[in-house]
């Protein structure tokens, strides 16, 4: 009964912190109203016993990513434009809030043909989740089901994941640092000369610049 | 925030015990909450913090970015190198049992080496994403 409670105060916490969200203008307002979003639904997590996922969530969503977003909140101005016509925003709300109805009927749906929480005759609970549960901690004597499902039985997903993760920071490395290289402007004339020289002359152009 | 003397306190006495906390819930994985991704957003963490108080210049010095790279591209490779050798062993791709020959000692060497790889791939992702994204502003600025 505790544990309904704690979840319905969570989630109208989460309603509200997303209204709060589309409300403000002001970008640093979102940024750390949205890195709240995730630790309520961390402790929604912890709330289901999904400890490992809260864990990520807490520590990506609600930590990583509000410092990343603050990064890339210093090219943006402070505040949200807000457009002029009256008469179009009006319309636009209305479409998508007829489009967010329409969804939200969709999704509710399809979650009553799911089966109920907890249910141990679900499918996913018959499937391979029996197996992992009885080995893991017998056979491979690893109590934590999640890290062994994560790292051995799913291996090759993780690797994935991994690469994954890898191949996204290569990508904002060649995207930035292709950028501020560009802009350099004497770069490109000191091709013949060595490469100290050059180096010196971005950091005393990056001096100036404090 | 440089010359702010609670920052800068309260960073230097949050680091190490951050980059600790980290180690711990990576190397815990297998008995409790936690394993490569959480542990190594973890002691990113501790980076950013130094990066955000002691400057980036700083932060550049203590782990540069031709390292970071390196440290980046070795962690995918921990991971895969443990799937060639468990292959090299006799089993299959990621078998981590072949790794020993015995299912208990070999699966916990395996995750633990894979986890590794994870943690050390996710930390200095995360560390070249912020400096990626603190160096931008800093050099057009």
């Amino acid at each position: 009964m505790t544990s309904i409670m704690i979840d319905m105060f969570l989630l109208c916490l989460l309603v509200f912190i997303a209204v709060m969200i589309l409300r403000t203008s002001k970008l640093i307002a979102v940024i750390v109203m949205s890195g709240g979003y995730s630790l309520t639904s961390a402790a929604i997590f912890v709330n289901l016993d999904a400890v490992d996922v809260a864990f990520t969530e807490a520590a990506v969503g609600a930590g990583i990513s509000t410092v990343l977003f603050l990064a890339a909140m210093s090219f943006l101005p402070a505040e949200e434009k807000v457009s002029s016509k009256s008469g179009s925003r009006y319309s636009w709300m209305l479409i998508a809030s007829i489009v967010c109805v329409a969804a939200g009927a969709l999704l509710v749906l399809a979650a009553l043909d799911l089966p109920a929480f907890g249910d141990p005759n679900a499918p996913a609970q018959l499937h391979v989740a029996p197996r992992y549960l009885e080995e893991s901690g017998t056979l491979l004597h690893i109590p934590n089901v999640v890290t062994t499902v994560l790292a051995s039985y799913r291996g090759f997903d993780t690797l994935g994941e991994t690469i994954v993760v890898f191949t996204a920071g290569l990508g904002v490395l060649l995207l930035l640092a292709g950028a501020t290289r560009t802009r350099r402007p004497h770069a490109a004339d000191h091709t013949s000369q060595p490469k100290a020289v050059s180096r010196v002359g971005g950091k005393t152009k990056r001096g100036v610049a404090k | 925030m440089k010359n702010n003397p609670v920052f800068r306190v309260a960073a230097k006495i949050l680091f190490a015990p951050i980059i600790l906390f980290g180690l711990y819930v990576q190397f815990h994985g297998d008995f409790g909450p936690g394993g490569g991704f959480q542990a190594g957003v973890i002691i990113a963490a501790a980076f950013i913090l130094h990066g955000l108080v002691f400057g980036l210049g700083q932060g550049r010095r203590l782990v540069s970015a031709r390292v970071n790279l390196w440290v980046m591209a070795m962690g995918v490779l921990i991971y895969g190198g443990v799937g060639v050798v468990s292959l090299f062993q006799g089993g299959l791709f990621l078998d981590y049992t072949a790794l020993t020959g015995s299912v208990g000692s070999g699966q916990h060497i395996g995750i633990i080496l894979v986890e590794l790889g994870v943690g050390v791939t996710v930390t200095s992702v995360m560390l070249a994403l912020f400096h990626a994204f603190a160096g931008f502003v800093e050099d057009h600025s």
